[in-house]
């Protein structure tokens, strides 16, 4: 995700129309987040639901197993660990500032 | 082959879409919108023109479906009329922002409350700052004119601003007049084909039209309106004088009855510049040297041109069809008055004339050229608030309402 300088009013495009598909990806909405799902591996049935009802398509999945979270795009809504089947649940949603490195 | 045809003002204005071949129109009924749309309804069902017609449950959506529409690449139109426009309030804004074509006819009617159905300017007045570029209308021949027009004004690639062309409730819309129309293909030929320059449909192109943009962004956004109303100052005149080459008829921004020497002069829009041009030319036969301009562009505003129009008048008088509250004088005086601001010598004087639908006939117009030559004689302007046809105490029907201002 590049970062430029903001350009002047003649060079925006009209309309503020986004001229390339897919850009809500550059958007780090990761920031917003209070709390961090955090997934554990081992008690993980792989069934995908948090996969399925995450509304940021924040759950990395590959080769159809869940292996993180997108931390980029992750807002904390917590609903991959409320959706988790798992018991014990394999998602615990945890404090942002527990991962907080000191002086952030 | 052009016609002469006797049609109401929304027959005209039917047959003007009819001939100009939108691909949508997204529609809400509303008096004195509602012939209009019946009638281009029953263009649509006889075969006449091709437009997909949506019946939508509100004005609002109206003006939503028709702005998805038209961001989707098709020539998209709605109209409406007072409280209609009132309700698509928001979404109008964002058909500005968005840049779309979009043209809207609105027929001029009085915003409730009290509930009225008959013609004034609060309804368009109440848009002035949303973007859209606003003509009005003095009689069924220019509201033909105004929405043909308003397609290559919206359409022009250095405007691509939504445009209402407007024309007064009844007075307009339901009057028979008679008017030249013109041959469908001398239409078709002066609209041309709508090629937006991208839309949302092309999946090779996938885009967003209308996203967020935080503070910084959206300022630089307005700023781009700015310029793009800016634009419109250079092609409105352009289009009009394509049409007149087409027609023989038709003015830019403004048009100038009698002035060349008048001292006295009234500036009005819509159909009440029909009765000024009456009541002028009966002042005149009186020997009085005065004169009418009728504003035809509200949006963008053409001070200039007003400014160039009353330079050898001593005293201008604004007839406001609405109210601008808390204000004092009505939209357009104020915003004359402004432009003004560097000729302190012309005298300005306003009059809220005409809300919902109160008559103003020729009497109540030669009584405001009366009243400004006496403000010419004692050389200042008295009040800036005035009241043409006002009731001030009981009258009775015997009785004339001639403007007679109070002093």
């Amino acid at each position: 995700m590049s970062k430029k300088g903001k350009e002047g009013w003649r060079k925006i495009p009209r309309a503020a129309t986004i001229m390339r598909p897919g850009n809500a990806d550059a958007v780090e909405t990761g920031t917003w987040r209070t709390y961090r799902p955090v997934h554990y591996d081992d008690k993980c049935i792989q069934c995908l639901q948090c996969w399925i009802v995450c509304p940021d398509d924040a759950m990395i999945v590959k080769d159809e197993k869940v292996v993180g979270v997108d931390l980029y795009h992750c807002k904390g809504c917590g609903i991959c660990a409320v959706q988790c089947p798992a018991k014990p649940k394999a998602i615990e949603m945890k404090l942002e500032s527990e991962f907080a490195e000191e002086g952030e | 082959m052009s016609q002469r045809v006797a049609m109401t003002g929304n027959e005209a204005a039917a047959n003007a879409l009819r001939q100009a071949n939108p691909d949508i129109a997204a529609v809400y009924p509303i008096t004195p919108q509602t012939e209009l749309m019946h009638k281009f309804s029953s263009f649509v069902a006889d075969g006449k023109v091709k437009t997909e017609v949506i019946l939508v449950e509100s004005e609002h959506s109206a003006m939503s479906a028709t702005i998805g529409a038209s961001a989707s690449g098709a020539r998209a139109i709605t109209a409406t009329a007072a409280n209609g426009l009132a309700l698509m309030w928001e979404v109008v804004y964002i058909a500005a922002s968005m840049r779309l074509p979009i043209v809207m006819p609105v027929v001029n009617r009085a915003l409730s409350g009290p509930i009225n159905i008959h013609c004034d300017h609060s309804d368009t007045m109440g848009c002035r700052d949303s973007g859209w570029i606003q003509l009005f209308s003095e009689n069924a021949q220019e509201a033909y004119d105004n929405v043909l027009q308003a397609f290559r004004i919206a359409e022009h690639p250095d405007v691509l601003l939504p445009t209402m062309a407007t024309y007064d409730g009844f007075i307009i819309s339901h009057t028979t007049e008679t008017l030249e129309v013109l041959a469908d293909e001398e239409v078709a030929k002066f609209v041309g084909e709508y090629k937006p320059e991208y839309g949302l449909l092309d999946p090779a192109k996938p885009i967003t039209m209308g996203p967020l943009a935080l503070p910084g962004f959206y300022y630089e956004q307005k700023r781009m309106q700015v310029e793009a109303m800016d634009n419109a100052r250079e092609v409105i005149p352009q289009v009009a004088e394509e049409y007149r080459k087409l027609t023989g008829r038709g003015v830019a921004f403004l048009e100038e009855y009698l002035m060349d020497d008048a001292e006295v002069a009234i500036l009005t829009l819509g159909s009440s510049a029909g009765t000024a041009k009456e009541a002028t030319d009966e002042m005149r036969k009186e020997g009085a040297k005065v004169g009418m301009v009728k504003l035809r562009c509200f949006r963008p505003f053409p001070a200039q041109e007003i400014l160039d129009a009353v330079k050898g008048v001593k005293v201008l008088g604004i007839m406001d069809r609405s109210i601008s509250f808390g204000l004092e004088g009505g939209p357009v005086f104020n915003e004359i008055r402004s432009a003004a601001f560097d000729r302190p010598e012309l005298l300005l004087k306003g009059y809220i004339y005409g809300l919902g639908g109160r008559d103003v006939n020729v009497g109540d117009v030669k009584g405001v050229f009366e009243d400004l030559m006496r403000v010419k004689e004692a050389g200042k302007v008295d009040s800036i608030m005035n009241y043409v046809g006002l009731r001030e105490e009981e009258t009775y029907p015997e009785q004339e309402l001639v403007c007679v201002p109070k002093k």
